[in-house]
């Protein structure tokens, strides 16, 4: 394929896995990867590099836009960060180790268990008690609502910290912002309100891509040629999705049909990785 | 000054943060777009296929080489020099949320940024050796 028609196909394609990430909140990463190595034949090496810069991208457009509202979390992000830079750089050399059909595999399955999280129904109780090392680390906070500032308690610091972690490692690993399970450690383990954990895990992300995409960039897994189209297509993509949010509430059904979607890619990656073709 | 620094607040270094990222995302774009053009106008017709990983030639690799590219009007030198930008963009968010909290005199938070810092300086270290 000539470079032109390649980086066309890849744009286009990359806008529509950027509208879908931010439509479902699972990003742009998770579609752009099967899209690149089951779709066009791409080396997942080069197809996690693209998209860990993408996710850079798509990550400090939007958290310029909350930080400013004044929801996000700058102690809770900033502490956290420390657990999902330490995982960004374990996952980015582990992937030095795991096989490319392994990793496909992986992939796989955090895709699904992404999917499902889309689905789940927002717990919207506001913690008011605080943990010791919650207070301790000045982690409680308030957030701006039409009714006033609420303020807000955070519990199991110990435990949040640990799945971000992990949420780190995968984020290396897979080149994904692995949204799903930095939320898992916020809302269901810290109990952090949804709409401060959504914008500060949003804040993570770029941070957490930055750490492995330095490994990343000097192994030679970004290619610019392919990053590219990838970058500006995500981003550009991811931006529209953001405009059509303000004005709609994504519906039920709409919620459904991007999880079967992704379900579909998850289990072609799995296939892929099992019968060897990544 | 003196009452300036006292009165600033989280919410004035969270604008300037927010400006910084938007910032550094437009400008890195910007440049990505640029190096873009560049490379479809002289590559758009070659055959190209990533299928097989062989890591990167040496001017889109080495900071050298990136320079060395981008004089020269490389197109793909230019794009990497953007995704650079980019990918500094975070980590100098880090900073600025570092200078926030000295002048919050949060020394805890200054750490704590400071130790995120670390992990990434280490990330750029290693990643030579690998």
């Amino acid at each position: 394929m000539s470079v032109l028609v390649l980086t066309l196909i890849i744009l286009v394609g990359s806008y529509c896995a950027g509208l879908l990430g931010s439509l479902t909140g699972l990003g742009g990463g998770v579609v752009i990867i099967p899209l690149l190595t089951i779709g066009l034949g791409v080396n997942i090496h080069y197809a996690i590099g693209a998209s860990l810069v993408s996710v850079i991208a798509t990550s400090s457009g939007s958290a310029a836009a909350y930080v400013r509202e004044g929801i996000t979390n700058m102690r809770i992000g900033m502490f956290l960060e420390i657990a999902t830079t330490a995982g960004a750089l374990i996952g980015a050399m582990l992937s030095l180790l795991i096989h490319a059909p392994v990793i496909a595999v992986i992939f796989g399955v955090i895709l699904i268990f992404s999917a499902i999280m889309s689905l789940r129904k927002k717990d919207t109780t506001v913690l008011q008690t605080e943990s010791p090392l919650a207070q301790k680390l000045k982690l409680n906070g308030t957030y701006p609502t039409p009714d006033g500032e609420v303020k807000y308690g955070v519990r199991k610091v110990g435990g949040g910290f640990f799945m971000m972690l992990f949420a780190g490692i995968i984020s290396g690993l897979l080149g994904i912002g692995s949204g799903s399970l930095k939320v898992v450690a916020m809302d269901s383990i810290m109990r952090i309100p949804f709409k401060v954990s959504t914008t500060t895990s949003n804040f993570m992300i770029g941070v957490t891509a930055a750490a492995s995409a330095v490994v990343y960039l000097q192994r030679g897994y970004i290619e610019p040629g392919l990053a590219m189209p990838v970058v500006i297509g995500v981003l550009l993509g991811a931006l529209t999705g953001s405009k059509i949010l303000v004005h709609s509430t994504s519906s039920g059904w709409l919620r459904w049909v991007f999880a079967v979607i992704v379900t579909i890619l998850a289990v072609q990656m799995i296939y892929n990785g099992i019968t060897g073709k990544i | 000054m003196a009452t300036k620094a006292t009165k600033f607040k989280d919410t004035d270094i969270q604008s300037i943060i927010g400006w910084v990222l938007r910032l550094g995302v437009l400008v890195s774009m910007a440049v990505v777009a640029i190096g873009g053009v560049i490379y479809l106008y002289r590559h758009g017709s070659e055959h190209i296929d990533y299928h097989e990983f062989k890591g990167v030639p040496e001017f889109v690799h080495t900071l050298s080489g990136i320079f060395h590219g981008i004089i020269t009007g490389r197109g793909r030198a230019i794009i990497q020099a953007g995704i650079i930008l980019l990918i500094a963009t975070p980590i100098i968010r880090i900073i600025f949320s570092a200078i926030g909290f000295i002048i919050e005199k949060d020394y805890l938070y200054v750490g704590i940024t400071l130790l995120v810092l670390l992990i990434i300086v280490i990330g750029m270290l290693s990643g030579h050796a690998g």
